[in-house]
């Protein structure tokens, strides 16, 4: 058992992470099943874009097989050739031996970061000491855990979406954190629909009457996956697969200051519209010394942050401005 | 085969040890575990009954502590494995890496066991999870019964699956579902869609709405069987096509693949519902203690019975039952 108790002193420290370095923009992995040229589009936008950190791959599902392997590793290089971060991520649920094979094609790459978005890819990253970052999608809601995963190699760690700042600031103050808080760094999903739920049922599929065997890979149809509204007209989810998504979108953009030395790295997860125009407004508060509220769409919510309902705040900002 | 029987309070218990439980698993009067309901669960001194009770009929207890720990409230998790293993628990079910640490270190010789809590869905999960030396892990709901197969023949590991009753569509522990709609995670409060944010309203014309939070989650019309409003029973409008979205209020039914569940070598069967009544805990434990003898005499010629379906039928959400993921038809 002496795994639990031996010190961390050979986690070396992030090559970035720095309490007083400014937050760094990253784009998340794009979570919908988009066509091959839009993905690639997409990318060569990314390149030249303000994001510093890219993460891409397949998360949600894969049957979803618009690139392979090899297009994701070409555009992973061309994204760094562009100066970026570059981070393979990898699927969340994972259940069939066929899955894990092609997860260890990812643990295997011998090149790039892994975000492992399963405690399994964890153990593979492990087994080689490769470094990885714990997605937000793994378990770690105490100081506790978070360590263990700092000595099994973790550099980044993306906190689960339903924690909010306070509980972040309530881990990263114990000691036990403290004294390792140079070795990862703290990523904060901060802009788009929340990835909410993963089924062993594909609700795209159920919504065209299909099942998932015969599911003629239709997420293709729904490029920001399929809203279902409450009885009364209320955006409550997005069906995005086997995942469920926030109805409402995300959207830390003016609690950004909030941020400043507790988050290293801010996520925004890629939306088929508008999205390198959000990266330009993040980018745009993150350098401006002004601190006055940017206005925002009067939906986008931003509770989880506050420690309230995950959709809440879109009702507060609506009565606000 | 185990068939292992939910109880939340002694009563529940001895009806499940009466009925022809092996064992049976509690959890304690907080948010350590993932039934945090009020007027359920037992203190330290029921605990102490319920295993004093449960050890001289030859049966065991197994203990669920199987929500993540709070940064500034640790002790509690900490509290709730040293009470469980004091009173004399035989087994740990277990969610968060950090209480398992600390049970593996401090409690080597009580069994854990990885509740479904923790998602392991495939044997590279189960792999990380054994450096705490799991004895046991319970399968998530989303796999199907080839899935199951896969991972039972690929591993020593004991298996613990869901037999019967509430159905979680979501693998448990990583849906946000409930604290996006109420602020209030089943992962650190130990329930999900709580009562407390439930707002029944009932209209002149006799229909019933169901809220979570003011969101509305269904529409009943007069005299239809209006189900608790978990947010993925309800029914929303997708494109203009108003339906059970993610799914029927249904239970899950594994009888049917009890032979199949016994050839692979499937240790324990857990029967969900700790929330449920001693009635319905007796009746449950009855039904599935038959199924098991009965297979057990002759697995080659078990068949379901009707009546043990009737029985079931009458207990679960909508009078209906599914074979949930287990089947692929249901994806």
């Amino acid at each position: 058992m002496s795994l639990f108790t031996h010190s961390v002193n050979q986690a070396s420290p992030a090559t970035s992470a720095s309490p007083a370095a400014p937050l760094k923009l990253a784009l998340g992995p794009v979570q919908y099943y988009w066509p091959k040229a839009q993905i690639l589009d997409f990318y060569q936008q990314a390149a030249s874009s303000k994001a510093q950190v890219v993460y891409l791959g397949e998360t949600v599902c894969s049957k979803r097989r618009e690139l392979k392997f090899s297009d994701y590793f070409a555009i992973a290089q061309m994204l760094r050739e562009a100066g970026k971060e570059v981070v393979l991520s990898t699927l969340t649920m994972l259940e069939s031996p066929s899955e894990l094979k092609e997860l260890r094609r990812y643990c295997d790459n011998g090149d790039f970061w892994i975000e492992a978005n399963d405690v399994g890819a964890i153990q593979m990253v492990q087994e080689q000491q490769l470094p990885f970052v714990a997605g937000a999608a793994i378990s770690v809601y105490n100081h506790k855990a978070l360590r263990q995963l700092v000595q099994l190699g973790m550099k980044r760690w993306v906190m689960p979406v339903e924690l909010s700042r306070d509980w972040l600031l309530d881990i990263l103050q114990q000691p036990l954190i403290a004294d390792v808080r140079d070795c990862f760094e703290v990523e904060v999903f901060g802009f788009g629909h929340l990835p909410l739920a993963w089924s062993g049922r594909c609700f795209t599929a159920r919504s065209e009457n299909r099942a998932k065997d015969q599911c003629e890979l239709c997420c293709l149809n729904y490029p920001k996956g399929r809203i279902a509204k409450s009885q009364e007209g209320e955006a409550v989810f997005l069906l995005n697969g086997i995942q469920t998504q926030s109805g409402e979108r995300y959207n830390l953009l003016n609690d950004l200051p909030s941020m400043q030395g507790l988050v290293d790295v801010v996520r925004l997860s890629p939306e088929p519209e508008h999205s390198f125009e959000w990266l330009d407004k993040f980018q745009q508060v993150l350098e401006s010394t002004a601190t006055s509220r940017q206005p925002l769409p009067a939906n986008d919510c931003n509770g989880y942050w506050h420690q309230l309902a995950g959709l809440q705040q879109a009702r507060l900002q609506q009565t606000d401005e | 085969m185990e068939l292992l029987c939910p109880a939340g309070s002694v009563a529940a218990l001895k009806a499940a040890v009466e009925n022809g439980a092996d064992a049976v698993y509690v959890g304690l009067k907080n948010d350590t575990n993932a039934r945090n309901f009020a007027g359920l669960n037992l203190d330290d001194l029921k605990l102490a009954e319920a295993c004093a009770y449960v050890h001289k009929a030859g049966k065991k207890l197994h203990v669920a502590i199987n929500t993540f720990a709070h940064p500034n409230n640790w002790q509690r998790w900490q509290q709730a494995v040293d009470q469980a293993v004091s009173a004399g628990a035989d087994a740990l079910i277990i969610a968060d890496m950090a209480v398992l640490a600390y049970a593996a270190e401090q409690y080597p010789h009580i069994e854990r066991h990885l509740s479904v809590q923790a998602s392991a869905t495939n044997m590279a999960a189960i792999e990380f999870y054994r450096k705490f030396g799991i004895s046991r892990v319970v399968l998530p709901r989303v796999l199907s019964i080839q899935q199951v197969r896969a991972i039972a023949r690929s591993s020593d590991i004991e298996l613990e699956v869901f037999a019967f009753g509430s159905l979680c569509i979501m693998a448990e522990g990583r849906c946000y579902l409930s604290s996006y709609l109420t602020g209030q995670s089943p992962n650190t409060a130990g329930a999900c869609s709580p009562a407390a944010f439930v707002r029944w309203q009932e209209h002149k014309d006799g229909s019933l709405e169901s809220r979570l939070n003011g969101v509305l989650i269904d529409k009943f019309a007069p005299g239809e069987t209006a189900g608790y409003p978990t947010l993925c029973k309800g029914r929303f409008d997708v494109d203009g096509e108003l339906y059970h979205t993610l799914e029927e209020p249904t239970s899950l039914n594994t009888l049917a693949l009890l032979p199949e569940l016994h050839r692979e070598g499937i240790r324990s069967l857990k029967i969900e519902g700790r929330q449920r009544s001693p009635a319905y805990v007796a009746s449950l434990t009855r039904v599935w203690r038959q199924a098991i003898d009965t297979l057990l005499k002759n697995p080659d010629a078990f068949s379901v019975q009707a009546h043990w379906d009737q029985v079931l039928a009458s207990l679960s959400e909508g009078s209906q039952t599914t074979l949930g993921a287990y089947h692929r038809s249901w994806k």
